[in-house]
């Protein structure tokens, strides 16, 4: 509990309170969080199970709005897709889905960054050498290009079916081994600063050992700016997803994240029926906006250079 | 004689700096060039010279925070500098360090308590919380710092009291042997003779022999029991105190003792050097201070001058003292 005031009367509680935009993306975010984390309660209707789809309710316009041939239905408000679906409901497990995969992309990047990023720092030389230029080679390849390649090899190889079962741990897979680079050359420039100065040496007069001295001395020292790239990091994650999905790659329409209702909803944007895409798109747009200002924020307020008064 | 309690024969650091991959021969700064001396037990020995002389780089050898490039360092009388992290655990209980930059030397993301309590809980993890406690009450007390501190961070404190802080981690274990590598030239007039006090009291009580690096001459000449005096890596002088300070042989250690600031004016005549301190990465050949150094013939600049020990028990590196120039 004493943690708790004490974080109340910080200097980061009382930045975050005087500035209004901080305040506002982290509410939003929050809200976002807390609708995917209770979807199953929230939503009126369960979007995967089939039985409470009926296709007959198809394409009905949101509540406040009607169409030249179908009329708002109370029961759907947001309106529904083309096969009867519920929106509200879709968007919010899609909401669920597509933050799942970005979290668990993120913590994958995070690992495999931190492990290789502090290795390379700490061991310096060929072992850094090697590391490095591997962050480099994957650097030039776009992350979309390595993930549209493994994932349609994968599709082609094992068809469709299994594909739409692993598509979840795939995505997190791929979208977390294609970007560990991020992680790593931002944990290696601050082990760098931290293994010369004398508290390590210190370290190794006591007898410590390397990955010790690693884990427990150096690496404490260098996570204020993985807090702020692990935010931009979660926004890219789940773009990426929903790009991924976009093109057919990601998740499948039984099971629709954010990206595959909006792809799921793009082919009807001309026949009328704009709901379907515009919503998730906005719900997409505000989620990865308030975290990336969340982030900028962060940035500020852990640079001490930046420092506002 | 008895084995001295740390032995540094004939070492040699060599960095390697810079260059590309492809460069074959990379450009190298010969920090260190055959010194070797003797540590004994109870002593507080003072090395010193001026910045770059490779004073610090002899103390983290010595640590093992360095590798030498050729050499050997003993703990009475074993081998200590070839040996694997695993065998070399206890050495690192009976040697601690004392570092210079109190700012530096403390992790700041750590309690006090918890920077003491580790090298305790490492080397001696059978110990009790209870007993880890007490210890680091007592220590603690004993360096003049309030136990009570132990739930506050680094950034707390003042330069003093970290230093004491970083004394007291070094104490922690127990050690026969402390380097303190500048352990004052950061800190203030006045805390520096607390910080003095602290190390010397620590000597009495708990049988301590210290390698003191400055280079500041008035603290070796109220701390040192024995100095070697540095230039340009070579050790060109190493005698007691006492000896040192009455009696200066080498040109370079009177040139270094001139230039002690004084309070009356008779004094004033400090010896002069021309030049500037060579680059450790070109040295000159023969003795490193032949061309700044005043006695310097042909000898001087063609044969490395050995250090020879005087009948006092000083010995001094010098063509010129040898040959009775001086």
């Amino acid at each position: 509990m004493s943690k708790f005031k004490t974080f109340l009367q910080s200097d980061f509680f009382h930045h975050f309170k005087s500035d209004r935009v901080a305040m506002i993306s982290f509410s939003v975010i929050f809200l976002f969080f807390m609708a995917a984390l209770f979807a199953p309660v929230l939503s009126p209707f369960n979007p995967h199970d089939p039985s409470q789809i009926d296709i007959m309710d198809s394409e009905i316009p949101p509540v406040w709005s009607s169409t030249d041939h179908a009329e708002p239905d109370e029961r759907f408000l947001l309106g529904t897709d083309a096969q009867g679906r519920d929106m509200l409901s879709a968007i919010l497990y899609g909401l669920r889905i597509s933050i799942t995969i970005g979290l668990f992309a993120v913590v994958v990047q995070m690992g495999l960054g931190i492990a290789i990023g502090l290795i390379s720092g700490y061991m310096g030389g060929r072992v850094d050498a090697f590391f490095m230029r591997l962050a480099d080679i994957q650097l030039s390849l776009s992350t979309m290009m390595i993930a549209i390649i493994v994932l349609a090899i994968f599709q082609a190889s094992f068809g469709a079916e299994l594909y739409e079962e692993m598509a979840i741990f795939m995505l997190v897979m791929v979208i977390g081994i294609a970007e560990w680079p991020q992680y790593a050359r931002t944990i290696r420039a601050s082990v760098l600063a931290e293994k010369n100065k004398e508290y390590v040496d210190a370290a190794r007069v006591i007898g410590l050992s390397s990955p010790t001295i690693m884990v427990r001395h150096i690496l404490p020292n260098t996570l204020s700016p993985l807090l702020v790239i692990s935010t931009v990091q979660v926004a890219n994650a789940i773009i990426s997803e929903a790009a991924l999905s976009f093109l057919g790659l990601g998740m499948p329409v039984t099971t629709p994240s954010l990206g595959s209702l909006i792809s799921a909803g793009f082919e009807f944007i001309f026949s009328g029926s704009w709901w379907i895409t515009t919503i998730p798109s906005l719900v997409l747009i505000t989620l990865i906006l308030t975290i990336n200002l969340l982030g900028d924020w962060l940035r500020d307020v852990l640079n001490p250079k930046l420092y506002k008064g | 004689m008895s084995t001295p309690l740390v032995e540094v024969k004939e070492i040699h650091k060599i960095f390697e700096v810079g260059g590309h991959f492809l460069q074959r021969e990379k450009p190298k700064v010969r920090a260190i060039n055959d010194v070797s001396l003797q540590i004994k037990e109870g002593e507080a020995f003072c090395l010193v010279g001026e910045s770059g002389c490779g004073k610090s780089t002899l103390a983290r050898t010595v640590m093992g925070l360095l590798h030498p490039s050729a050499g050997e360092i003993q703990y009475r009388g074993a081998r200590i500098d070839n040996l694997k992290h695993k065998d070399r655990l206890p050495y690192h209980r009976k040697m601690q360090m004392i570092f210079q930059n109190p700012y530096a030397s403390l992790n700041p993301r750590r309690t006090i308590q918890k920077t003491l309590e580790e090298p305790l809980r490492f080397h001696f993890p059978e110990m009790s919380d209870k007993d880890v406690k007490e210890k680091v009450e007592e220590v603690m007390t004993s360096v003049g710092n309030d136990p009570s501190w132990g739930k506050r961070y680094p950034h707390e404190f003042s330069g003093g009291q970290r230093q004491r802080i970083s004394i007291a981690r070094a104490l922690m274990v127990d050690p026969d042997f402390v380097v303190a590598d500048e352990p004052i030239s950061a800190l203030d007039v006045s805390i520096q003779a607390q910080v003095l006090n602290v190390m010397m009291d620590a000597q009495e009580k708990r049988n301590l022999t210290y390698l003191f690096i400055t280079h500041d001459l008035s603290v070796v000449e109220h701390f040192g029991t024995t100095v070697g005096v540095m230039y340009l890596g070579t050790l060109c002088e190493l005698a007691d105190t006492k000896t040192l300070f009455s009696k200066p042989r080498h040109p370079y250690t009177q040139v270094l003792l001139s230039a002690i600031p004084r309070l009356t004016c008779e004094e004033m005549d400090h010896t002069k050097l021309t030049g500037e301190v060579p680059s450790a990465m070109n040295l000159p050949s023969g003795c490193v201070f032949h061309n700044r150094c005043p006695y310097a013939n042909e000898r001087c600049k063609r044969e490395i001058p050995l250090l020879r020990k005087l009948e006092d028990g000083a010995a001094v590196a010098c063509h010129a003292l040898e040959e009775g120039r001086i």
